[in-house]
Order: C-alpha cells, then sequence, then structure tokens
C-alpha cells in the first residue's frame, strides 16, 4: 500500500512540477518580445495600470536574469502564493480573484460529479440485461454522452428560462441582491444554481450509465455470476456481486474524466454567466489578462490532483486488493 | 468507457469476409455511419453548393428559417445554414487532425511501452500518466491563449497532441497480452526486430481495437475543440460549429428567442459524435463474437 501511494504521490508530484513548468515556459518562449506584447495586446486604457503591468512583467521575468534564477524565482513567488496582480481587476491579487470564484465552481462541480455518478451507476446496473429498459436507456445516455456541454446548458436555459420563466438564466445570484447568510439569499443562490447544476449533471449522466451497463454484462457473463446462478443463488444476489465488482473500473474511470468534467464546468457557467472559474477565464481571456489565466490554470490542476488522490483513497478502501499490495489498481 | 476482449488471431481474408458479413447486418453500425456519412457529405459538398462566404453579413437580420434561408439568418443577417455546411468542415477537420495526431502518438507510445517493457515502459508509463492527470482543456486554454491560435489545423495539432495518454494506456495494456503469444516468440526467434514485429505481427491483431480507438479519439477531439471555439479560442480565421454557439451566446440569441443560431451547431456535434459512439459500439460487435446478438 505505501508503494501504492507513493507511486501515486510520485506522479502528481511530477504532474504539478510539469503544469507549473509549462506555465514559466509558454510566457518566456513565445514568440517575440513578451513584455511588449502583452502590454500591448493587454489594451488597458489606464495609463498607471500600463506602468505596473510593464514593470511587473519586466521584474518578474526578471529579463536580465539567467534563466534558471528566472525559473526558480517563479517558484519562490508560487510557492509564497503570489500568483501576481489581475490586469481586469486592477490591482486586485490574482489569488483574491480565484478565491472569490472557486466556492461557485465547486458548488456546482462536487454535487453533480458525485450525483450523477451515483445515480448513473445505479441507474446503468438496473437497465443491463432488461430488455425494455436497456431499449430505453442505452440511446438516451449515448445522446447525453455526446452533447456539448455548453449546448445542453443553452437549451436548458431557453426551455425553462427564457421560454418558460422557471428559472433564472444568468448570474449566481439576482443583480439587485448582496451576498449575505440571510434565507432570501441562499433561496435565490438555489434559485440561480439549480439548471448549470442540471446540465452538468445530465451530460455527465449517460455516460456513466452507459458504462455501468457495459461492465454489470460483462460481470454476469464471468465464472463466478454462472457458479452462483447454478446453484440457485436469486438473481438479486448475482447483479449484488456484480455491481460490486464492476463499480471498480468505474471509481477510475471518474478519476480519468475529471478534465473532462472541469472542462464541461467551466463552459456551463460562461452559459449561465455564472460566477465559478469559467466566467473568471471568459474575463481574462477577454481582458488579456494573463496572470489570471495563469493562475487559474494552475488552480484548475491543483484542484484535479487533490480530487485524483482523494479517487485514490476511496479506491483502496473500497478494493482490499490494493491493500494487501496484490494487482489491484495499475498506477 | 468500452470493453473489449482481445481477439484471437485467425486467417485474415476469412476475419475480413466474416466481418463485413457482420458489419452490413449490424443495425447500430450502419446508423452510426451513416448519419456521419450524410454529415460529412453536408460538409463537404454544402459550401460548394450554397455558395457565398460564411461571414458575410446580410440585408435581412433575425429572420427565422424559410425557402430563402433555411436555418434562418443571425442578428448580422448571416445565413446559418452556410455557417452551419462550413462549420460541419472544420469540425470533421479536426476530428481527423486531432484524433489522427492523438492515435499515432498513442500507438506509438503504447506499442513501444507494451513491447519493450522494462525501464523504457517505466518511463513511458510515467510520462503518460503525468500527462493524463492533466486537464487537457486547461492547457489547451493556456496554449491557446497565448499563441493566438488561427487555423482550425493548428487547433487540431494541439489537441492531437495532448489527447494521446488514454490511447497509449488502452494499447500498451493490450499490446502486453499479446506479446507472450507464440507467433511473437517465433517471429523473435527468426530474428525480425522490434519495429518489424510491431507492425507486422502485433498490430494486425488488434487493427479492430485500433480503429476503434480513433473512432473515439475523433470524438473526444470535436468536443474539446467545441468547447474551446465556445470559450473564445477557436480559429480566428473561418467559422465551427463551435464558434457558431459562442456567437450565438455573446449576441444573446438564447433571450431574443433566435433558436435557429444556436440548436443547428449544438445538434450537429451530437450527432457526429453519438452516432460514432453507437457505431463504436457495433463495431464491437462485428468484431467480437461474444458480443453479438443471437
Amino acid at each position: 500500500m505505501r508503494r501504492y501511494f507513493g507511486r501515486k504521490l510520485l506522479i502528481y508530484g511530477l504532474t504539478f512540477f510539469v503544469a507549473v513548468t509549462v506555465n514559466w515556459m509558454i510566457p518566456r518562449f513565445m514568440p517575440g518580445d513578451p513584455v511588449a506584447s502583452m502590454v500591448a495586446r493587454a489594451n488597458v486604457t489606464k495609463p498607471e495600470a500600463v506602468e505596473a503591468m510593464r514593470a511587473y512583467y519586466t521584474n518578474l521575468f526578471g529579463l536580465d536574469q539567467p534563466l534558471w534564477q528566472q525559473y526558480l524565482n517563479f517558484w519562490g513567488a508560487l510557492l509564497r502564493g503570489d500568483f501576481g496582480v489581475s490586469i481586469w481587476l486592477f490591482p486586485t491579487p490574482v489569488s483574491d480573484v480565484i478565491t472569490t470564484a472557486v466556492p461557485y465552481t465547486l458548488a456546482l462541480i462536487v454535487p453533480s460529479v458525485l450525483l450523477s455518478w451515483v445515480v448513473g451507476n445505479r441507474f446503468g446496473a438496473y437497465a443491463a440485461r432488461r430488455k425494455l429498459l436497456d431499449n430505453t436507456v442505452l440511446p438516451v445516455g449515448y445522446v447525453l454522452t455526446a452533447m456539448p456541454y455548453m449546448w445542453l446548458a443553452v437549451l436548458l436555459a431557453w426551455a425553462f428560462g427564457v421560454i418558460l420563466g422557471w428559472f433564472p438564466v444568468a448570474g449566481g445570484y439576482s443583480f439587485s441582491m448582496r451576498p449575505n447568510w440571510s434565507w432570501t439569499f441562499l433561496l435565490d443562490l438555489l434559485h440561480h444554481w439549480t439548471l448549470p447544476f442540471l446540465s452538468l449533471f445530465l451530460v455527465a449522466l449517460g455516460g456513466w450509465a452507459i458504462g455501468m451497463r457495459n461492465m454489470i454484462i460483462y460481470e454476469l457473463e464471468s465464472d463466478y455470476s454462472n457458479y452462483l446462478s447454478a446453484l440457485g443463488a436469486p438473481s438479486r444476489l448475482i447483479r449484488r456481486y456484480a455491481f460490486r465488482n464492476a463499480v471498480l473500473p468505474q471509481i477510475t474511470g471518474l478519476a480519468l474524466q475529471l478534465g473532462v468534467l472541469v472542462a464541461g464546468a467551466l463552459v456551463t457557467e460562461i452559459v449561465f454567466a455564472y460566477p465559478g472559474l469559467g466566467s473568471l477565464i471568459l474575463k481574462a481571456i477577454q481582458n488579456k489578462d494573463f496572470f489570471l489565466l495563469q493562475g487559474t490554470f494552475l488552480f484548475i490542476v491543483l484542484g484535479v490532483l487533490i480530487a485524483n488522490f482523494i479517487i485514490d483513497i476511496v479506491y483502496v478502501v473500497v478494493d482490499p486488493r490494493t491493500r494487501a499490495g496484490m494487482a489491484g489498481a495499475q498506477a | 468507457m468500452t470493453v473489449i476482449q482481445e481477439v484471437a488471431p485467425r486467417e485474415p481474408a476469412g476475419v475480413r469476409r466474416e466481418a463485413l458479413y457482420f458489419a452490413a447486418r449490424n443495425g447500430k453500425l450502419m446508423t452510426g455511419f451513416g448519419i456521419v456519412a450524410v454529415l460529412f457529405l453536408l460538409g463537404l459538398l454544402g459550401p460548394l453548393l450554397v455558395g457565398g462566404a460564411p461571414n458575410e453579413y446580410g440585408p435581412k437580420p433575425m429572420t427565422p428559417p424559410s425557402g430563402e434561408h433555411w436555418f434562418g439568418t443571425t442578428t448580422f443577417g448571416q445565413d446559418v445554414f452556410t455557417q452551419f455546411v462550413h462549420g460541419l468542415r472544420s469540425t470533421f477537420a479536426v476530428g481527423v487532425i486531432g484524433g489522427g495526431i492523438a492515435a499515432v502518438i498513442g500507438m506509438l507510445v503504447g506499442f513501444v511501452a507494451g513491447y519493450r517493457g522494462g525501464i523504457v515502459d517505466e518511463i513511458l508509463n510515467m510520462l503518460t500518466n503525468v500527462i493524463l492527470v492533466i486537464p487537457t482543456l486547461a492547457v489547451l486554454l493556456i496554449i491557446n491563449a497565448y499563441l493566438g491560435i488561427r487555423s482550425v489545423a493548428v487547433q487540431g495539432l494541439f489537441i492531437g497532441l495532448t489527447q494521446w495518454p488514454w490511447a497509449a494506456r488502452a494499447i500498451r495494456a493490450q499490446t502486453f497480452s499479446l506479446r507472450t503469444r507464440e507467433f511473437v516468440d517465433l517471429a523473435r526467434m527468426s530474428g525480425a526486430g522490434t519495429g518489424r514485429i510491431i507492425a507486422r505481427e502485433i498490430a494486425p491483431n488488434m487493427s479492430s481495437y485500433l480503429f476503434m480507438t480513433f473512432i473515439l479519439l475523433f470524438g473526444g477531439s470535436v468536443l474539446i475543440a467545441s468547447s474551446l471555439d465556445f470559450i473564445g479560442l477557436g480559429p480566428t480565421e473561418g467559422v465551427s460549429l463551435g464558434l457558431m454557439l459562442q456567437n450565438a451566446n455573446q449576441w444573446s440569441a438564447l433571450q431574443l428567442g433566435l433558436w435557429w443560431w444556436f440548436v443547428p451547431p449544438g445538434a450537429a456535434i451530437t450527432a457526429i459524435v453519438g452516432a460514432l459512439y453507437v457505431a463504436n459500439v457495433g463495431l464491437d460487435e462485428v468484431f467480437n463474437p461474444k458480443l453479438r446478438e443471437t
């Protein structure tokens, strides 16, 4: 087990290292003079912002210093939690901008991912080998997984927001309100949260249901299932065993899908103008706020790595083979 | 997630005929490929027949679908159908380029790691796992934002460069199970080199698997490209289905009720990717006798 976690942590450490290095390299090895082109592209009207930006870039890049020194400085700033200053919201530090957006993204992504995983697995397991259900679940599942996240989001916003008028289609809360801890505000939050949540939930649901259905069919054909049914065990019991085996690849699948799910959350937020990381990225791109963009990138990578590690721990809890040091999950 | 069992090697000619026989009778495969083929032809021939530049402003903004404008017009009077057929083109281009590059890298890494084993495998596997964990879209965001991607081809290139790891992992696992077979041993004993064994002995025996991997990579590339376009980092030249969605969203087609602006592009992406997934299940049944419906 120690070897298992050691290997995982090594991979995650390396990944973070690669991500930071990429983040450092791209602005530096981009063709042309980075400082000049970025200041020019920033298109900032405030002269003090332009000046601060130029000074900050030159200072941060430390272009007179040798490359290795620049690289070390970059790491140093990062470890102090210094992501630079946002240009869009000058002079707020990038880390502050990100921390105000993160709760919204987490509130969307965590419930939708977990719920779609649980419900999708239940649904898929139930539909497998049941002719009528299978014939409906499977096509619907394929359509759902094939949908681009933003398109379902747009369709839902159009149907429930614009035509029916049941839900608001923009923002994290009503524009007339200010964030506070009253019940009216929390209800308002929930009201705005429903549609983005629903669209994320639905797209992810299809994939899990299909995966689970396929795994269950595979497990029901295995020797232990045949043996159990030959002994006369009730089919509910056999299905329960099959489910426990089939859920393991689905846990690994969850880890593999994290990147896609995060991407889905980002574009969904943009559709609903939800004040999370996705909208932040859009603003950063529109305002050429590269510090904000890079900060968000590192934040997302870090979040995905942490989620991966949590899934690894869950896997060890669920699959006893990994605990015994036998072959279970591959690193 | 498709589960694919290994296929026992048989005589090539007989296998091919048998596969064709079952392929022609497989409803999923035929429907899936049929839908993709129709949309592909529409993207291929549509721009030639429709004529006119896709982003050209027209005199009649915001008209609903009619005989003159099949899919209506945008706020700027652009013909949605013209944009749609051009967009289909770039969507297929991104899928082929992104999926193709990812498949080639995935195959190279997967075959070499799986066949050579040992330290080579350790290093390649570590590399695969590291890139696998990094969220693809986040990396592409950074790259596209800095480099300012202009053409569909470059967008496809970068998508391909970031999308290969899971394919490499799957191919590596598959190669592992093949490399201890007798015919591989025989080839090795007869003095064939690594490249020759991989190309002549191992790859042909999992060609169906490789093809299905490519299909999944194609679908993935199309979805990622549409997300990138939607965020505003799409190709700055030309049209794509994702860019259409982005424009519709940006110019509040939703609030104005211009449903004909945002429904067709999303529906086309869903149809292409969904049809490919269904065709993939059909292919699985064709190549794997265990899964065939009796």
